[in-house]
């Protein structure tokens, strides 16, 4: 613990001493905020750049990997006192993403010296992207029922069918994808295998998905005899179940803290609105009851967080609770009902679509309201989440099939 | 989270084990229960001095209390794990009036005198100590003051009439609010043994006891006030914080028990030939208790802890954990009924005890919109 607490006092001052200050109070730390490179990146700000080169410099990009992957071969514990300070200042982690936050601790764990090495460095290093390739048309909540095909031909696997909300996948340089690699498993757990592939791989087209809030980073990705070495196989043919749900693991708890955000961002962000379209009288809205409604959001706002640094501390201490299962549906609930709060201040004002009458922090807003309608369904919807919570947590029995 | 880090949350060793033996104690010598039994038989006392002493010589009543005073130095951090095994429990003995009002206003606005005058004797379980706010047509505003404190040669003669002061008919000791001319009102400790007040106890739903107190120009002297003369306001604000927050520790407790009975239950209820806990549309609003009972343990704790490391935190806290611990105890009592079916509602089951305690404490120190209220006036909006 006390070793803890001296690293502590190490990354605070690690931290304070090299984030840009153009980053400082711009983010709320979460894995999926920041800089995402890949060899189709943009991105030219001079601070993100430098910050991403300080982290890469420092292996505090990726703080728990071993550092022959490009990590510093630290334990969660001093990861999450990392990021805990990153948070403390709101600068975004150096380099952000699917690769970092789900991808990479999985191959961690479960590819072969060959796959890590041939993989790990790039996404620590911000220089090559991935994305996920799981949902199909017919495999969504049931995702076990999906149907791309692996077929295994000499050293190749041959890929055909689709999947469909591969994000980013037209910015991603790669995709982990799972893939039915036998048809005839007893049971459709099995007989899935997760494959990796190059985005450039010849039969690959991928398509972009227009959402309820316009233009989205979402895409259908079609896999037409696309052909790969059977190297990019990870952990055993047909067992590929497991390490697809290690990395929904993974996904569950980073959208989580990625709503997270800075404690307090979500109240003072309606009460903003609200003062902005509604005006102050007597020093305060002028409306008892919505009052009440955005004290009711702050209150469960505080609670959140409050609630993941209880998850923190209780995991640097080394007894995990299963609290950390809560924190996608308590995170999402919250996103949704600042929001909801968010436009019913703004009442007409935040009906705009685009152009003229309506200005653009409220353009912004609806859009990102209307976004915020697929959090509960991104992931895994809350109603899988409480499904899970109740058979792992509650040990309530499954219902008869 | 004003700060930028978290307080912690954790319990240390020590208090684990606190946690671990009340809540075993509790368990097995104060089981719920007991609320029937002593309503049934009219019980005089309406709890078990037994009980009370036996804590007392576990160290637990005087925990929070300074050694000075005969107790053991620990923080209110300490006394909130007992307080929330207590509430597990539903226990009747007397936490809220002694151990939260009384002790903390006398913390907060005693003497060193009334201190050593009343302390110990809480501290070993034979002293009760309450306080009396609650009057006709106060609804739950604690600055109408009614009851008047006139000056006399001695000190004050006060009358008027306090409702529902939690075991008002056996306390040693009674700190009541009443108005002084022209400056607020004024926090006085009053002996009920003396001629002019009158107590006519009175039965809740919930298995506290509380009594009605009479005042008819009750002499109190000067040595009687606690705190400033008309500082009642502030000093009635800061005990009701940290009642607040106690309280919440219990409620905490109660709900994580009607929870877990209930999750328990449906287990084992079988109806269509399979546990009733398989249907789906218990399981997510199971799940939907038990979320809440995880934001709940975070602010209570929270709470609890600026009580002892950050003051100037405890008026958010202390609000953001009585609105939050009374809508999820409420809600866990409410869904505890509607899972356990018809014999939910009868008397001769335990868990509808959970919701009649629930209503009580939901209403105590302020109902979930007055926090909020605060909660919006204390972040300036
Ligand atoms: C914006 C966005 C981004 C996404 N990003 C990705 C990505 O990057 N990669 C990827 O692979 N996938 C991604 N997804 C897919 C996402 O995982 C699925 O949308 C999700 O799992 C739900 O599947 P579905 O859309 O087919 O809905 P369905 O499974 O058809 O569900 C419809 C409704 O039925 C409910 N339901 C279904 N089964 C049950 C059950 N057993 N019990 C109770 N209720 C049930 C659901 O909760 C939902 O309310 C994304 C989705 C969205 C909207």
């Amino acid at each position: 613990m006390s070793d803890l607490n001296a690293f502590r006092e190490e990354a605070r001052a690690w931290v304070r001493e090299n984030a840009p200050e153009a980053l400082r109070g711009t983010s709320g730390s979460g894995p999926f905020e920041g800089y995402w490179g890949g060899a189709k990146c943009e991105q030219t700000d001079p601070d993100l750049l430098r910050w991403r080169d300080l982290g890469i410099e420092k292996g505090w990009t990726a703080p728990s990997w071993p550092k022959q992957y490009g990590g510093a071969g630290l334990s969660h514990a001093h990861e999450e006192i990392i990021h805990a300070e990153m948070k403390a200042i709101g600068v975004p982690r150096p380099v952000a993403g699917q690769g970092l936050a789900m991808f990479g601790p999985v191959l961690l764990e479960y590819g072969n010296d060959a796959q890590r090495a041939a993989h790990l460095p790039g996404i620590a290093r911000g220089e090559v992207r991935w994305c996920q390739g799981y949902s199909e048309p017919n495999a969504g909540s049931d995702l076990a029922s999906l149907q791309l095909k692996a077929e295994r031909d000499g050293d190749e696997f041959v890929l055909n069918g689709q999947k469909v909300w591969t994000s980013h996948a037209n910015l991603s340089d790669w995709i982990y994808c799972l893939t039915r690699t036998d048809p005839n498993a007893p049971k459709k757990q099995m007989g899935i295998s997760v494959i990796l592939a190059d985005l450039n791989t010849p039969g690959i087209t991928v398509k972009r998905i227009d959402l309820i809030s316009g233009y989205s980073p979402f895409c259908e990705t079609f896999f037409d005899d696309v052909r790969v070495p059977v190297g990019n196989l990870v952990g055993k043919e047909n067992e590929g179940w497991t390490i697809a749900k290690a990395i929904l693991g993974h996904e569950r708890s980073s959208i989580g803290r990625s709503i997270a955000r800075q404690p307090g961002s979500a109240q003072r962000e309606v009460v903003g609105r609200a003062r902005k379209h509604l005006g102050v009288a007597e020093g305060v809205i002028p409306d008892p009851l919505l009052r009440d409604e955005i004290a009711a959001l702050g209150m469960l706002e505080e609670a959140f967080h409050l609630t993941l640094a209880r998850i923190q501390q209780s995991a640097a201490s080394g007894t995990p609770g299963s609290e950390a299962s809560i924190t996608k549906i308590v995170g999402t609930d919250l996103k949704q009902m600042r929001f909801e709060l968010g436009m019913k201040v703004a009442g007409a004002d935040g009906l705009g679509w685009e152009g003229p009458g309506f200005d653009e922090d409220d353009l912004q807003y609806t859009r990102d309201w209307l976004r915020s309608r697929a959090s509960t369904i991104e992931g895994g919807s809350s109603e899988i989440q409480k499904n899970i919570v109740s058979k792992r947590v509650l040990g309530l029995p499954e219902g008869k099939k | 989270m004003s700060g930028q880090t978290a307080p912690s949350l954790l319990l240390n060793d020590e208090q684990q084990m606190l946690s671990k033996t009340a809540h075993q104690f509790i368990r097995d010598r104060a089981p719920v229960a007991r609320i029937r039994t002593l309503r049934d038989s009219k019980d005089e006392t309406g709890f078990s001095r037994e009980l009370w002493s036996e804590m007392a010589e576990l160290g637990w009543l005087g925990l929070q209390i300074p050694e000075p005073y005969d107790g053991m130095g620990l923080g209110f951090f300490d006394l909130c794990v007992v307080l929330e095994q207590s509430g597990r429990e539903l226990m009747p003995e007397p936490f809220v009036s002694t151990l939260l009002l009384g002790t903390q206003a006398l913390l907060l606005g005693g003497t060193d005198a009334q201190k050593k005058a009343l302390l110990p004797g809480i501290a070993s379980g034979e002293t009760i100590v309450t306080l009396g706010y609650e009057e006709a047509g106060s609804h739950g505003d604690v600055s109408k003051v009614a009851t008047t404190a006139r000056k006399s040669a001695t000190g004050f003669e006060l009358s008027g009439e306090k409702l529902q002061v939690l075991d008002g008919h056996l306390a040693e000791r009674i700190i009541v609010s009443a108005t002084t001319s022209g400056s607020g009102y004024t926090l006085f400790l009053i002996d009920p043994a003396h001629s002019g007040v009158t107590i006519t106890r009175q039965f809740r739903i919930d298995g506290l006891n509380a009594a009605i107190v009479q005042l008819d120009a009750v002499p109190v002297g000067r040595d009687d006030i606690i705190g400033e003369i008309g500082g009642g306001a502030v000093l009635l604000e800061a005990v009701f914080d940290r009642a607040a927050v106690g309280l919440s520790a219990q409620m905490l407790g109660a709900a994580e028990q009607a929870f877990a009975d209930t999750i328990n239950y449906i287990k084992e209820r079988e109806q269509f030939g399979v546990p009733i806990g398989s249907f789906q549309a218990l399981q997510h609003r199971a799940v939907s208790v038990y979320t809440e009972l995880v934001l709940t343990r975070s602010v209570v704790l929270a709470a609890a802890r600026a009580i002892d490391d950050a003051p100037d935190d405890v008026p958010r806290l202390a609000s953001l954990a009585k609105a939050i611990a009374s809508e999820t105890f409420k809600h866990a009592a409410k869904e505890a009924i509607q899972m356990h079916g018809g014999i939910g509602v009868t008397d001769e089951h335990d868990i509808g005890f959970y919701i009649k305690r629930a209503q009580a404490t939901y209403m105590t120190f302020g109902k979930p919109s007055h926090h909020r209220q605060r909660w919006a006036e204390l972040h300036g909006y």
